[in-house]
């Protein structure tokens, strides 16, 4: 066999070997798109064509299940999105921005500040769920090295098929029908839900015997307030009305303290819930863990004021381009409340 | 660094690649470095006690060779002038000079590996002792480390020296490349214990990129991994729930457990052995096999003939021999044959320097009881054998049993089940334990619990069990074929695309079926703590 024979044969093996290891791990890895949604939010920002975003969130469930984009963006006209995934740490936060700066520059980063409470990751499905949708970036790759707990590899977030290749047991139609695409889950990286679980029984905060956030949680926000420093965004601290996990005064001290320190803008919703109408009754779905589409709604118009008339972020309604791209959103938006209306058995009025 | 690490199959992949790229007369200097860096890696205090052992046995078995040279040399000098009985009376002489100074490098180095080793073992036993006693002062036990391979590299060297002064080999001159002899990184966690009369040829010669050799050695490094991943980690499982509360798991339980860990044992120690020989024939270098199908063994002895061959061909060589040919042995030898006639008095010895043998490899696998009492089990199975042989000549005789296909799966059956019993020592924590274990196979009385389902509470789903059976088979199927020849060349002969499936199908099996990541408890190679 000639040295050309040879090329050619390994250079097809190879492309094969590749190619069929490439389908199996498209076919293994979690697809989120029923169930366990919430792994699929991270990647969905990279499918928006037009990411000039005035306004971006970033942050865990209290972000992305607490604000209806569409309310902004109906009301004030603001063009905004949530990067948000599942107990977002901190400096996945940090990372997450850093990844957003890559494509553009908004006018004002919206950070929930309940993540300051974990110091280092607590789950590595938590880690997954929010690392994995990211786009190769070095803000992905310093992502998962602040992230990555004890018993995890970073070779296992290169080559996915590594840490689910046991999934083959579980497959499902949706893992062939979502293999190269999947499906979208959130309207702008907001997670909607119509039902309604009034807050009853909300859980007291038990007693911590420190109330001091971590330095690390620390020294990712003071880097997330430097880097918007830098790049000329005003960054917004918010705690969402979340009756639980519990918000100590202790912690909301603190934050207090830091904003004033660094001249930033702090709200914490839980001290206006009257303010802005929520019922616990009617405006959560889970208790008053996070908000329903009702409550997210109240929110949305209570923080679009702030940001539309304080901090001037402009409306974007006359816009061509920008209204519509909205157009098609709102419809989406109207459509899924009308399959989760009939879907939960809920009476439109 | 364990050999199924993602930094171990890097560190190896970068050894591999550099290795055929610099220039051939660099590539032991290369392993050299490599082999001390795998080892720096495990802990930088380990280096200490392999250094000490290279640098003694280096400048031992130069002192002793240079000692035989010069003796050679003044003999030839003086071949005229020096009568028999002077000649005699001076390589006595000399010799004795030899014997003390390799006795007393064996003894500092065996003294490490004993204080590193057995020191708790000692303080445990004493302590024991002093409670049996009614004392109530107990001794502390102290916090040595173990290095990692210390018991394998030890026993290379060891073996080494012991060549040298016998003259069958010469001294390796470069301390460097002996150093490289004794560290050389695939073999120094878990063996085999090579002789440096087979290793340093192909160690030290410069090589070539052979695409054949490559190829094999990968192919032999991806088996390893389908035994160690597939069969050895999922079965793992499953033997630790059971040895883990034996007031739980007794009965079947007990018998299910010893079968797993019989089979995990071989695919975990093997499959490490696969690795080791993989890399270094991937590296152009050959390494003696450790196995040859032990479980097809149809007695003792014939499976200790082809399990952990290196282990067992040095206890036959620097202990069997020397203390059955020792003065005192022969003095025993002639006392029996004196009071119990020719024919105990023949075996008598052979089998006292067994139970040394015994005692050794029992006390070489761990500073436990469990272990030395599992080497004496061996030792009585394997005497007692012996002294039944003339009756199973006389059975034999007279059925014509041993012929048969049926006889013949009927010891090797048995065989494999005594080889059960005897590793129950190895998996329980002490020798009541195993005891215990042991006897409730007979009296729990659980056996219908299997048709309960019972398998099913040890951690292992039905999913495991296919995944499990599956692997087993496999791992029969090519010990089967490897009767006729190597597997590797059999599947190198067929057509390229059989053979790349064939392959790529065995990585595929082992992404998809190995129990490795997130959810699995990772576990070090059995042998790697010898």
């Amino acid at each position: 066999m000639n040295k050309g024979e040879i090329i050619f044969k390994t250079g097809i093996t190879l492309v094969i070997v590749v190619g069929v290891l490439y389908l199996l791990q498209r076919l293994l890895v979690p697809k989120y798109v029923d169930g366990i949604v919430e792994g699929a939010f991270v990647a969905e920002y990279y499918q928006e064509k037009n990411k000039e975003f005035d306004v971006v969130f970033i942050g865990d469930c209290e972000v992305y299940e607490n604000f209806s984009l569409v309310t902004l963006w109906e009301e004030y006209g603001i063009n905004s999105y949530i990067r948000g995934s599942a107990e977002q740490y901190i400096w996945q936060s940090y990372y997450m921005l850093e990844d957003t700066l890559n494509y553009d520059t908004p006018q004002v980063v919206v950070f929930n500040v309940q993540s300051l409470q974990f110091n280092e990751s607590q789950s590595e499905a938590y880690n997954r769920m929010t690392l994995e949708g990211m786009k190769w970036s070095s803000a992905k790759v310093k992502s998962i090295l602040a992230s990555m707990k004890e018993d995890e590899k970073f070779l296992d977030y290169v080559f996915p098929i590594l840490r689910y290749h046991t999934r083959w047991s579980e497959l499902t139609a949706d893992d062939f029908k979502y293999m190269f695409s999947g499906k979208k889950v959130t309207h702008n990286g907001y997670y909607m839900r119509v039902d309604v679980k009034p807050a009853e029984n909300v859980p007291v905060g038990r007693m911590l015997s420190d109330y001091s956030f971590g330095d690390n949680a620390w020294k990712y926000l003071d880097k997330m307030v430097e880097l918007c420093e830098q790049k000329g965004i005003t960054l917004i601290l918010i705690k969402a009305p979340s009756l639980y996990p519990y918000w100590y005064d202790e912690w909301d001290a603190q934050i207090k303290d830091y904003a004033e320190e660094k001249e930033l803008l702090y709200i914490n919703f839980l001290q206006l819930i009257d303010e802005i109408g929520i019922d616990y009754n009617t405006d959560t779905y889970d208790a008053g863990l996070h908000m329903n589409l009702s409550g997210a709604e109240k929110l949305s118009v209570y923080l679009g004021r702030i940001l539309s008339e304080e901090l001037n972020v402009p409306d974007r309604r006359n816009e061509d381009d920008i209204s519509r791209i909205w157009e098609q959103k709102i419809i989406d938006y109207e459509s899924e409340i009308e399959v989760q209306y009939e879907y939960y058995g809920i009476n439109k009025e | 660094m364990l050999f199924t690490s993602y930094e171990f199959i890097g560190f190896t992949a970068i050894l591999l690649f550099v290795y055929y790229l610099i220039p051939q007369k660099y590539q032991w200097m290369l392993l050299l470095l490599f082999s001390y860096i795998f080892y720096y890696m495990a802990d930088p205090a380990y280096l200490i006690y392999i250094l000490t052992t290279t640098i003694t046995i280096y400048f031992t078995a130069c002192l002793i060779e240079k000692n035989a040279d010069r003796q050679s040399a003044f003999l030839k000098q003086h071949k005229e002038t020096l009568l028999r009985d002077e000649k005699k009376a001076y390589k006595d002489g000399q010799k004795r000079i030899r014997r003390r100074t390799a006795g007393l490098c064996i003894l500092l180095n065996i003294g490490i590996l004993a204080a590193v080793k057995y020191t708790n073992f000692l303080i445990g036993n004493v302590n024991g002792m002093l409670q049996a006693f009614g004392q109530e002062k107990q001794l502390s036990f102290v916090s040595l480390v173990l290095p990692m391979g210390i018991s394998f590299y030890t026993f290379q060297a060891i073996g080494y020296l012991v060549d040298v002064y016998r003259g069958t080999v010469r001294a390796e001159k470069n301390p460097l490349k002996f150093a490289l002899f004794v560290s050389f990184f695939p073999q120094l966690v878990q063996g085999p214990i090579s002789r440096f009369g087979d290793l340093s040829k192909s160690l030290y010669e410069k090589h070539s990129f052979d695409s054949k050799a490559v190829c094999f050695g990968l192919q032999r490094i991806l088996w390893g991994f389908f035994k160690k991943l597939v069969i050895a980690d999922r079965i793992l499982t499953g033997v630790t729930t059971i040895i883990s509360d034996i007031d739980t798991y007794n009965g079947v339980y007990a018998f299910v457990g010893m079968v797993f860990y019989t089979l995990e044992l071989y695919a975990d120690f093997s499959g490490g052995i696969d690795i080791t020989i993989g890399i270094a024939e991937a590296l152009g270098i050959t390494v003696q096999e450790n196995f040859n199908r032990p479980y097809f063994s149809k007695s003792l002895k014939e499976y200790w003939r082809r399990w952990h061959i290196s282990m067992c061909s040095w206890f036959r060589d620097y202990i069997f021999y020397p203390v059955s040919a020792s003065k005192a042995m022969q003095k025993f030898s002639k006392f029996a044959r004196k009071h119990w006639g020719d024919s105990i008095g023949k075996r008598l010895p052979v089998y006292a320097a067994t139970f040394i043998v015994w005692f050794a490899t029992g006390i070489w696998h761990g500073a436990n009881w469990n272990f030395i009492v599992w080497g004496l089990a061996n030792w009585c199975v394997l005497m007692i054998s012996e002294e039944l042989e003339p009756a199973y000549m006389q059975f034999h005789n007279r059925f014509h049993l041993d012929k048969k296909p049926a006889y013949k799966l009927f010891q090797t059956a048995r065989t494999f089940l005594l080889v059960c019993c005897l590793n129950m020592f190895d998996c329980y924590s002490s020798v009541a334990e195993t005891f215990r274990a042991f006897g409730t196979m007979f009296t729990a009385g659980n056996w219908g619990v299997l048709r309960e389902g019972a398998l099913l509470n040890l951690g292992l789903s039905m999913l495991d069990y296919g995944i499990l059976v599956f692997g087993v088979i496999v791992l029969l199927a090519v010990s089967l074929v490897q009767r006729s020849g190597s597997v590797r060349e059999k599947i190198g002969r067929k057509p390229y695309p059989i053979r790349v499936c064939l392959w790529f199908g065995m990585f595929l099996l082992i992404i998809l079926l190995g129990a490795y990541g997130v959810g699995y408890d990772s576990s070090q190679f059995i042998y790697n703590r010898f």
